[in-house]
């Protein structure tokens, strides 16, 4: 027993020090970085980021105007190389020589070649572009949109709060995948960037309910009247001195919003309501090769390997984001801290 | 309360209202819903397309159109309320009157399970916390919760269908397999039991020669090709289920209540063989919902007589009691059945099924239809609830982790209650009304169906009419589906508040 409440007392002391004499920030910033499973998604997802911009380049302009930045990677997803082999079979081998017989190696159609001989490669990347695209246009526009709603709906109260709650309620009672599917078959084929734009515009209203709860706290606590009486206007009371404060809740549910958005273009583009042809997206092409997969289970693994992959580490990201910026949230205890703290007793 | 309730049900009027003109407009200028019959080279194209323009009033724009719209919602025009004709000419109602039904059996199932999995997986996890268990719980939660559902789908397709079919044919279960499958059960039952290290192992052990042993039976005896129960199974899992159902509710200690609910487990074979008559190839749905009715009348009046001081406690384990016991002489009836199925000329030797809701021509008995709906409920429902398990896990977790840092938690275990007390009366209880929100949610959705799913599965519900709807920009039929949606997402959101405030008391809602 008394052992127990030793290191008890010991652990606390240990959250303390490390804690001491650190910014908010700082703290935050720590605990993330201490989440295994967030830091390590992190890393991939940045890692799938860089390689899918680079190797594809970059699609910009309309359908007419095409501008192409050609990427490192030999075929662009509109070419139509010869079909190689029987019926384009991925080159792609990653077991070496010892294992399987044949070496590693890359080939020239990594991921096989679909239907009509187009490199399943450039399309996955191409499509895993388009996803990411749309991730982050609908993460932001949802999160400025969101955060500027909710924090002057919570701030002024009143009819403003009203009007503006009423409003995130007639947008609430649409489901997702519905308002979706009717902006898409109106915006799709003006290209992923308008459809992620719009997509945005009916996603912020999840974050500006919570926004704005942060908002009716935190306005009733001291500092903001000594703020105003100290003659602070009310943009600068919002801006500089509760936004600051609500901003885990902020960071946190966009980065849960993104990982529905990836989910919410791919079922859209699935449904044939998202991105159209010629281009293509991640959800496109598992409804295009779906009724294939016995014969072709290559054209079907690959890009549903990636939305997963996206998704998951977005949605471990968000999770290492609530921890941190939760101030209950308290650090695990391994065994090593213990002895550490141990240690530290034995010495003073 | 009244006043609340009668200003919430008019902004609820108000929020419709301005929805429904929202998404009237903006589908009615995605497209022309005539394009087809405009490029139709029929003879009658012509007079088809006049008549579509007549009917569905295509000529007046669209803002217009949505009050005209309104108006035969209303059943203002003098001819009752109407949701108009379809693009082909007939009335929406009927069209959505026959998807409701293929809906509501599609879902409702889904929602049901994946909130009592969840949340008991959820409690689980939350009780084990940075336990393997809870680990690999939060891996998998995490992962579901990333998967595409259409991705989904078709991976079921392939491998829970084809493949799954394909080893019925001769159903033996390789020795790998075997291993594999006993290996993963035995992980899963060690992590809920928990414990030391040692214990962890022990039971490891256990578990997996014991589904070793089941696994080897089922190949040994192609027990897929003619499953059933039989009564000693029965009687067996009967009195397992009134040893756990007691634990959860009163306690073994309790023995009067053990007693009661091992005395209604006992009475499972007597039923059993009384019970096998009655279920003849004449047995008819509803006479189901009376014996089902009984049942739960029969353990609760026991559990009531018998019951002494603890009347409340033991009716309701009572209840439970005899309701899964007999759950079990059905499932068992169900199972006797499935060599006929299997069998049926329709099947085709390949009984699980990968499109459609049924199979319209079966023309078996009651046992047969419901293996049909089985087989054929089998992957959408497994698809839907591999996502919407993994949002209950990680609520419920989320809730009991916050339940059990509170005072009250801390004062019953001061006061000496037992720690199943602690968590089952306290802990749990408090757990689940924040969940209140999301189950109203989810039960919401119920009557739109699952858009996706639907679409993969072939089945003719109301998310498959709203995606042939709006991919013909058929208006009135994709305004139905939207109407439907919303009318129930704002109901069961006022219905959440309304329960939210019996059930939390801190919490009312007339401020």
């Amino acid at each position: 027993m008394n052992l127990d409440n030793e290191a008890k007392g010991s652990e606390d002391s240990l959250e303390q020090r490390e804690t001491a004499g650190l910014s908010q920030g700082q703290i935050v910033l720590r605990r993330f970085v201490r989440h295994r499973a967030a830091m390590i998604s992190l890393f991939v997802l940045v890692f799938i980021i860089l390689f899918v911009f680079t190797a594809g380049g970059l699609a910009l302009g309309t359908t007419e105007n095409p501008i192409r930045i050609m990427g490192w990677w030999k075929w662009d997803f509109t070419d139509l190389p010869p079909l190689q082999g029987i019926m384009g079979e991925p080159t792609l081998d990653v077991f070496p020589e010892f294992i399987d017989g044949t070496g590693m190696a890359i080939g020239d159609h990594p991921f096989g070649q679909d239907s009509i001989g187009q490199d399943y490669f450039s399309l996955v990347i191409r499509g895993a572009q388009q996803s990411i695209t749309v991730m982050f246009i609908i993460g932001a526009v949802a999160a400025f949109i969101g955060t500027f709603m909710g924090a002057i709906s919570g701030f002024f109260g009143k009819w403003i709060d009203q009007l503006i709650m009423r409003f995130v309620d007639l947008i609430i009672t649409i489901p997702t995948l519905i308002i979706g599917a009717v902006i898409g078959i109106q915006i799709g084929n003006l290209g992923v960037f308008f459809l992620a734009l719009f997509l945005g515009l009916v996603s912020w209203t999840g974050l500006s309910r919570l926004v704005r709860g942060e908002f009716l706290t935190l306005r009733e606590r001291e500092f903001v009247d000594a703020a105003r009486v100290a003659g602070a206007s009310n943009l600068r009371i919002i801006f500089k001195h509760i936004l600051p404060n609500a901003i885990g809740v902020v960071i946190v549910s966009v980065s849960l919003l993104m990982s529905g958005a990836i989910l919410l273009e791919t079922a859209l583009s699935y449904l044939g309501f998202g991105v159209v042809a010629p281009d293509t997206s991640l959800g496109a092409l598992i409804s295009a090769n779906q009724d294939s997969f016995t014969v072709y289970p290559w054209l079907f693994w690959w890009p549903g390997l990636f939305i997963v992959t996206i998704a998951l580490c977005i949605n471990f990201i968000g999770d290492g984001l609530r921890d941190a910026f939760d101030p209950r949230q308290k650090r695990r205890i391994t065994r090593k801290d213990r002895a550490a703290g141990r240690l530290l007793k034995k010495q003073s | 309360m009244i006043q609340y309730i009668l200003r919430r049900l008019g902004a609820l009027l108000l929020v419709l209202l301005g929805s429904t003109f929202l998404i009237y407009n903006l589908t009615a200028v995605s497209g022309d819903p005539l394009e087809d019959l405009r490029l139709s080279t029929e003879p009658n194209a012509q007079f088809l397309l006049e008549k579509a323009i007549k009917d569905l009033q295509l000529d007046v724009p669209p803002p217009v159109r949505y009050f005209n719209w309104l108006i035969g919602i209303l059943g203002l025009a003098g001819a009752g309320p109407t949701f108009g004709l379809t693009l082909e000419g007939s009335a929406v109602i009927d069209i959505i009157g026959m998807a409701v039904p293929i809906t509501i059996r599609l879902v409702i199932i889904s929602t049901i399970l994946s909130i009592v999995i969840g949340i008991s997986i959820g409690i689980i996890s939350a009780l084990r916390q940075y336990s393997r268990f809870d680990y690999s719980i939060t891996f998998i939660a995490f992962l579901f919760f990333s998967l595409p559902i259409f991705w989904v789908a078709v991976l079921l397709k392939q491998f829970a269908a084809i493949e799954f079919n394909n080893f019925l044919y001769d159903p033996v279960i390789s020795l790998n397999w075997m291993i594999g499958f006993a290996f993963v059960g035995a992980f899963i039952f060690a992590g809920v039991l928990g414990g030391g290290r040692n214990r962890f192992f022990i039971t490891l052990a256990g578990a997996f020669a014991v589904n070793f042993a089941v696994l080897y039976y089922i190949s040994a005896t192609g027990w897929l090709l003619t499953p059933s129960l039989g009564p000693v199974l029965i009687t067996a899992m009967a009195i397992g289920i009134a040893f756990g159902i007691t634990q959860l509710s009163t306690g073994i200690a309790n023995r009067r209540v053990l007693f009661i609910s091992l005395g209604l487990a006992a009475l499972t074979p007597v039923f059993y063989f009384v019970l096998q008559p009655v279920f003849s190839e004449t047995f008819e749905g509803s006479t189901m919902w009376l014996l089902a009715l009984a049942t739960v009348a029969v353990g609760y009046l026991t559990g009531f007589v018998f019951g002494g001081d603890d009347r409340g406690p033991a009716a309701r384990t009572g209840m439970f009691v005899a309701f899964l016991s007999a759950g079990l002489i059905v499932l068992d009836r169900f199972m006797q059945s499935w060599d006929e199925y299997y069998n049926n000329e329709w099947i085709f030797g390949r009984p699980i099924a990968t499109v459609g809701d049924s199979i319209p021509d079966i023309g078996g008995d009651y046992w047969v239809m419901g293996v049909d709906g089985f087989t054929h409920l089998l992957l959408p429902t497994a698809a839907l609830m591999l996502v919407s398990v993994a949002g209950y896990v990680r609520y419920s977790r989320a809730s009991l982790l916050e339940v059990l840092n509170q005072d009250y938690i801390r004062t019953a275990r001061a006061k000496g209650l037992t720690e199943r007390t602690v968590i089952m009366r306290h802990a749990f209880r408090n757990a689940l009304i924040p969940l209140t929100t999301i189950m109203a949610f989810d039960f919401a959705g119920i009557l739109g169906g699952a858009i996706i799913t639907e679409q993969v599965f072939a089945w003719r519900g109301m998310g498959t009419l709203f995606n042939t709807g709006l991919a013909k920009f058929d208006l009135n039929l994709v305004m139905a589906v939207v109407l439907i949606t919303s009318v129930s997402a704002l109901l069961f959101n006022l219905i959440a508040d309304l329960v939210y405030s019996a059930l939390d008391p801190r919490i009312r809602v007339t401020k």
